[in-house]
């Protein structure tokens, strides 16, 4: 059990800097020598609005948010009202005595009232009313006995480009915040204190986890157009492209970003297009162009709310059979899911073997929750060390060389994949073509020809198959009730099952798909035969997998958890809806 | 050394007897023979239409992807080799129509490609209906009464975009089309090469008697094709007299791919493909610590 968990949330307007300071304390946290998980929570919109940052604090690893707050930072009226509710006996808030704050909401409840000169002493010691959010999260370190020093660490870094003058203005607002809190501390029940002896640990969002993967895995280029939550890795592949020697362009729509990335892959470069749902909508038909022109590309989709602009900065898995079936024609595809943050590392690096072993576009769908929610994790967790870089058939210069017979791009074989070469031999000078094909190529539409080129590409399935992971099981077996899940739900029902079993002992398991195309018809068929009770847990109106399920296996579960306000699962909602 | 006969394809051309196509792939032909380019040392990536199956009746280097966009394949393909020579080729329903905004973004890319666009001002693979650059007035399937849409000005619009080169070639003039698209080729930089492309099937009224009577050429007046104002005045000319040859010229103008940081040790495609070493390993964990 955990010594420490306590979740801390600052609330305030868009503009306020509420992200980067949440992002920050979870930094300090996870230097502190505890495990940080923490969630934006914003609107789209660049100023004003009502955003909020939560950070969880343990002396364990933490997989997912969770409801009850222990510590609100409010840096504006709404704050107050909107999070009382979530707020646990004993917590605290502590806000801004510059606020217009109607007295009758500082009332009642178990809930301490601390009222400090935030924005004046901000302005005093800092020169901006901006540092208060480093002021507040001192306040929340000296409250919670977390180290200062930790804290002190990140605002030198965080603020080192700016200036001496700001590291030193937001350091005299954290350590007066801090002797506000310690003052305080006596009163307040919960604690959080640093582990001195703790391991070096890394702390990170999905996007980063799966863009070092990427990067790890010889991604050299990358296309697309901005679209929350899809953007940011377009953001981490710019940041680190002049290093690292990754092109990195942004394109006038994502049609011209798939293509693009077409284009790079036809090269021989490791191509990627980072996108959303609406993003994704626009690249369909070049996904299909990937499709029969066997290019190897890696297509990220980072889903929200839809359909058109839905909720652009919230949550949901409503792409999953979109994506699976999305242009016209039939052709392989993979669709990975990862759900941790250790997956999508691993998802980053093997897309690329998987795109160019099988020369098929690779579909990862990620979601707002994976891409960002920041978490502390243990140096081993992203395993550079496995990485390999694997380029299937992919010709040599010397195999060129010795090539003796006309090239045939697209050579009928067993295994569907033919011998890949890169344009530039004069041993290999053929067209890809979007048209149906001979083996060389050329356009035919021949019967015989057109059923050998469709049989190729769908042969390749077989190889793709043995590729996918099996749903992964946690949980004891032969529990009372199996809970199936994908992608990002992974946290928050792991925890519920935790919880659920920690009540009455072996009575809940999970069946986890970190990979649902090809789909694991025997692995899901094994699992779900033993299973008791089976219920689908999925941030979707429609049950996507579960209908997927059906469609491969003919199984149904019998009750599903669905959740579709645009926030993602805690375990405290699926346990409240897991009853029935 | 590079002949014309290393381009043959055994492909035979499915176009129309008369078709401007044949020209346009004789003067590619010619043009890369006389650069001495080889089949495997250009891509050439193409569209969807009549004339984006050039690259099937030439043995080339060929990408023939979806319509409207070619472009940003080359343009993909271009980064990520820019020792590479790349050329996209397709018609004006393609290029002007439903690829216009790749076509004004490369212009103003200056990405380093040559944009040969089989302006035959007529859709002729989905059967005659009006483009992009057909005459107002012009009854097709899709405009029975007369289309009524002003045609896109494609010279004038890349001119505006920013373009380093613009030129417009006619296949009734074969060698001097040649001597264009020899000098879109050595041209760094963005090179537009709008083809006057004779459709004898779908826009008669707009095929090679209509060209034979108006068509001029630049290099044999005084036209100074670095002024951009004259340029402007020259791209906009039309009905009674149309101007062949480079209207739009001007050299030093950086590339895009020369621009970008990552691209400043050479082109991608040949770098070796290999795992993060332990210090890049070592600095990517020091950013998330």
């Amino acid at each position: 059990m955990a010594k420490t968990d306590l979740t801390i949330r600052i609330g305030g307007a868009a503009g306020d800097g509420i992200e980067s300071s949440g992002a920050g304390f979870c930094r300090a946290i996870t230097r502190g020598g505890l495990y940080a998980f923490g969630l934006p929570d914003y609107y789209s919109r660049i100023r004003g609005g009502h955003n909020f940052y939560s950070v969880r604090i343990s002396d364990q690893p933490l997989r997912s948010h969770t409801d009850p707050v222990h510590l609100l930072l409010a840096l504006t009226e709404e704050t107050i009202p909107r999070h009382r509710d979530s707020m646990v006996e004993g917590g605290a808030i502590v806000y801004d005595t510059a606020l217009k704050i109607d007295a009758d909401a500082l009332t009642g409840d178990a809930i301490r009232y601390i009222g400090l000169a935030m924005s004046e002493v901000a302005e005093e010691k800092a020169g901006t009313s901006l540092a208060r959010n480093t002021l507040g999260l001192g306040v929340a370190a000296g409250l919670t006995g977390f180290d200062l020093s930790a804290l002190e660490s990140v605002i030198r870094d965080n603020f080192a480009r700016k200036g001496q003058k700001v590291v030193d203005g937001n350091l005299a607002a954290v350590g007066w915040g801090y002797e506000q809190g310690r003052e305080r501390a006596n009163d307040y029940p919960y604690r959080a204190p640093a582990n001195p002896n703790a391991p070096a640990r890394m702390v990170m969002d999905g996007t980063e986890a799966f863009s070092m993967g990427a990067l790890a895995g010889g991604c050299r280029f990358a296309s697309g157009y901005p679209m929350t939550p899809g953007s940011p890795v377009l953001h981490w592949m710019a940041a680190h492209g002049h290093e690292y020697g990754v092109v990195v362009k942004h394109t006038e729509d994502e049609i011209a970003g798939i293509n693009m990335a077409i284009g790079a892959a036809h090269m021989g470069v490791r191509a990627i297009v980072p996108t959303s749902g609406g993003g994704f909508s626009l690249m369909v038909e070049g996904l299909g162009l990937a499709g029969i022109t066997e290019t190897p590309v890696v297509i990220y989709n980072a889903q929200r709310p839809g359909p058109a602009t839905g909720l652009p900065t919230r949550d949901e898995q409503g792409d999953m059979l979109f994506m699976l079936h999305a242009s016209q024609g039939e052709f392989p595809r993979f669709l990975l899911a990862p759900g941790t943050h250790q997956q999508a590392f691993v998802t980053g690096w093997r897309a690329f073997n998987l795109a160019e072993t099988y020369q098929v576009p690779v579909l990862v769908l990620s979601d707002h929750y994976l891409a960002v929610a920041v978490r502390t994790l243990d140096a081993g967790d992203l395993d550079f060390d496995a990485v390999t870089i694997e380029r299937g058939a992919l010709l040599s210069e010397g195999e060129l060389d010795a090539l003796e017979e006309p090239y045939r791009r697209f050579q009928i074989t067993p295994s569907g994949v033919s011998p890949r070469a890169i344009p530039g031999h004069p041993n290999a000078v053929w067209v890809s073509s979007s048209n149906e094909h001979d083996e060389r190529g050329a356009i035919t539409e021949e019967k015989a020809m057109r059923v050998a080129q469709v049989d190729k590409r769908m042969h390749k399935m077989e190889g793709m198959a043995a590729e996918i992971a099996p749903p992964a099981r946690y949980g004891p077996e032969g529990a009372e009730t199996t809970y199936v899940c994908w992608g990002s739900t992974y946290g928050p029902l792991r925890e519920a099952v935790d919880r659920i079993n920690a009540e009455q002992p072996g009575s809940a398991s999970m069946l986890h798909y970190s990979a649902l195309w090809p789909f694991p018809v025997e692995a899901t068929e094994a699992a779900l035969k033993k299973a008791r009770r089976v219920v689908d847990v999925e941030v979707n109106a429609t049950g996507q997998l579960a209908r997927l399920i059906r469609t491969e296996t003919g199984f149904v579960p019998d009750d599903q958890i669905l959740r579709y306000d645009g926030r993602p699962f805690t375990p405290e909602y699926i346990i409240a809806h897991a009853a029935g | 050394m590079v002949s014309r006969a290393d381009f043959d394809s055994p492909e035979r051309p499915t176009w129309c007897t008369g078709c401007g196509n044949y020209g346009i792939l004789n003067a590619v032909k010619m043009a890369l023979t006389e650069l001495d380019i080889a089949p495997h040392e250009i891509l050439i990536c193409t569209g969807i239409g009549c004339g984006s199956k050039l690259p099937h009746y030439l043995k080339v280097n060929g990408f023939h992807g979806l319509h409207g966009r070619p472009l940003p394949v080359a343009t993909g393909a271009r980064l990520a080799n820019h020792g590479f020579r790349v050329m996209a080729v397709h018609g004006d329903g393609d290029g002007y129509g439903m690829g216009l905004s790749h076509f004004a973004h490369a212009a103003r890319r200056n990405i380093g490609l040559v944009d040969l666009v089989q302006n035959n001002r007529v859709y002729g693979l989905t059967k005659g209906q009006y483009s992009p650059t057909s005459t107002p007035g012009m009854r097709t399937p899709t405009s029975p009464e007369g289309a009524i849409d002003l045609p896109v000005p494609p010279l004038a619009l890349a001119i505006t975009m920013g373009a380093t080169f613009v030129a417009r070639a006619y296949p009734g003039e074969l060698r001097h089309f040649v001597s264009v698209l020899v000098q879109a080729l050595q041209h760094d930089g963005y090179a537009l090469v709008d083809v006057l492309q004779p459709c004898v099937t779908f826009n008669r009224a707009s095929a090679y008697d209509f060209y034979n009577e108006r068509v001029y050429k630049l290099d044999e007046t005084d036209h100074d094709a670095s002024d951009r104002t004259a340029a402007w005045e020259k791209a906009l000319e039309w009905d009674e007299r149309i101007p062949i040859g480079v209207v739009y010229r001007v050299e030093g103008q950086p590339t895009y791919e020369q621009q970008v940081p990552a691209l400043q040790d050479g082109p991608l495609a040949p770098r070796p493909l290999t795992r993060l070493s332990a210090d890049q390993v070592a600095a990517l964990r020091a950013e998330v610590m």
